[in-house]
């Protein structure tokens, strides 16, 4: 991409420009090289959006919550972005994308706008670009963001670095084998929901949770659990209430700060990873590469110093850049 | 810019309830390594438009059975046009040839009638999507 256009389009975004937006979120999906320059145009814009992880098992009913969490938001007069996060498949890495069935009746609302993506390969349930595209609707302006996980099921620790409030959706009748991963979703969750209370057993697992936590609650903040059907919008309310209040806590405590440097600690990491590892592949197509393991071969060099001198490499490619 | 994601949103305007199609061919679409945003029944033109800004994608798959299509398409794509999306457009379902010219005419890039192999659209789409 080139960079007029990224600037144009996060001269845009920076005024609120929706679209901007939308192809702001394609580019730092699709191109490595172009993320830092839209980026490091726009964080100063960033750090204002209340943002909130919804994870739990598949068919759990996060889409349906967030359709009506985002309607009654924008009741009370606030603007929603929305990160619906799918998993890509393992074959061919394709996706189907389906959260925004259920997210019909906010489609249109202008002051609303969802994003679904692909996890591409990210195991954490959301993608490697969900951070960014966090980033670009929080530059938008957007009060609020809600980000629906790909629902492996397993503890996503990455959606509790990427947000300030972490749900943990559950519903009854999972079986067993759930036990095992509530464990888990403990350590991420600020707020349990058990949907579908309108089925039978809700009660029950809303026992099972509260009673995990009875020794467990080293925290300032023990997570409530509030029982919900959202399909009838039955609980939204108070989940709305409840979100705000954990904000509302992380703010009086300065754990705002403390969640924020626990995220850019984990943030420039990945970055610095993946910038290395795309070096390396680079590296790994070339004919010094090449040259290398024919000098392992014949004993010219070892493994280990050959390593010394690819890290050479890297960074020699780097500074040229 | 590197290997971009083929992104496609599918979509099924008017009142009638057949999603057996639509589902057919989002699933040749992803199994040929694209990402398709999948928006389910019913959905209006205003609906359609909107999603497709905010994904930002590279086509538009229609699916309609009803008939209404000689209502509903030029509306969709006469907001396309009015927000400036400039992406490709095609559409299956139950659509009688003698309405095939008129669709054309307002740019719908191409028909799939019933009994249509998926790989001729997943063909369809690669090519005019790398264009
Ligand atoms: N009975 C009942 N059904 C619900 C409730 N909430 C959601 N559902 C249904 O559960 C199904 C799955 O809902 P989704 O909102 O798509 O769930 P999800 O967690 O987003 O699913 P994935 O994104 O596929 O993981 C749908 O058929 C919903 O209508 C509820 O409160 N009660
Ligand atoms: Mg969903």
């Amino acid at each position: 991409m080139a960079e007029p256009d990224i600037e144009v389009l996060t001269t845009q975004l920076l005024k609120g420009d929706r679209r901007a937006a939308a192809k702001l979120i394609t580019i730092v999906e699709n191109d490595p090289d172009a993320v830092k320059r839209v980026i490091s145009r726009i964080y100063k814009n960033t750090g204002k959006a209340q943002i909130v992880g919804i994870t739990g098992p598949p068919g759990s009913g996060k889409s349906t919550l967030i359709n009506q969490l985002a309607s009654y938001l924008r009741q009370k007069g606030r603007t929603v972005g929305i990160i619906a996060v799918d998993a890509s498949s393992p074959f061919g890495g394709g996706a189907f994308l389906g959260d925004r069935i259920r997210m019909k009746d906010i489609t249109t609302d202008k002051g609303i706008f969802i994003r679904s993506m692909a996890t591409r390969g990210c195991k954490g349930g959301i993608a490697r670009a969900t951070g960014d595209a966090i980033k670009i609707l929080d530059a938008l302006g957007y009060d609020i963001i809600l980000v629906e996980t790909a629902g492996a099921g397993e503890a996503e620790v990455d959606i509790m670095n990427a947000s300030h409030t972490t749900i943990v959706i559950t519903v009854p009748g999972l079986g067993d084998d759930i036990q095992a991963n509530k464990a888990g979703m403990m350590e991420i969750a600020d707020l349990f929901v058990v949907n579908k209370a309108d089925r039978e057993g809700a009660d029950i697992v809303v026992y099972e949770i509260e009673s995990m936590f009875r020794f467990t609650d080293k925290r300032g903040w023990k997570p409530p659990v509030l029982k919900t059907a959202v399909i009838e919008a039955i609980g939204i309310s108070e989940l709305a209430e409840r979100i705000d209040e954990h904000f509302n806590y992380l703010k009086e405590n300065d754990l705002i700060g403390e969640r924020l440097k626990r995220r850019v600690e984990m943030e420039i990491a990945n970055i610095a990873k993946e910038v290395m590892v795309r070096e390396l592949e680079e590296i790994r197509k070339s004919e010094a590469y090449k040259k290398l393991i024919e000098e392992i071969i014949e004993k010219k060099t070892d493994p280990h110093s050959a390593a010394d001198e690819i890290m050479m490499m890297v960074k020699a490619r780097y500074i040229e850049k | 810019m590197g290997e971009k994601n083929i992104r496609i949103l599918m979509a099924k305007p008017g009142l009638d309830g057949h999603d057996r199609g639509i589902k057919v061919v989002s699933r040749a679409l992803r199994d040929a390594g694209m990402e398709v945003i999948y928006m389910g029944l019913h959905q209006t033109p205003e609906q359609i438009v909107e999603a497709a800004i905010q994904e930002d994608v590279d086509a538009l798959g229609l699916s309609i059975l009803s008939g209404a299509h000689i209502i509903l398409f030029p509306k969709i794509m006469e907001l396309l046009k009015e927000n400036r999306v400039d992406i490709i457009v095609f559409a299956g379902g139950i659509i009688p040839d003698e309405d095939v010219p008129a669709l054309k005419n307002i740019n719908i890039a191409e028909i799939f009638g019933p009994g249509t192999n998926t790989e001729d659209i997943v063909k369809f789409v690669k090519e005019k999507v790398a264009k």
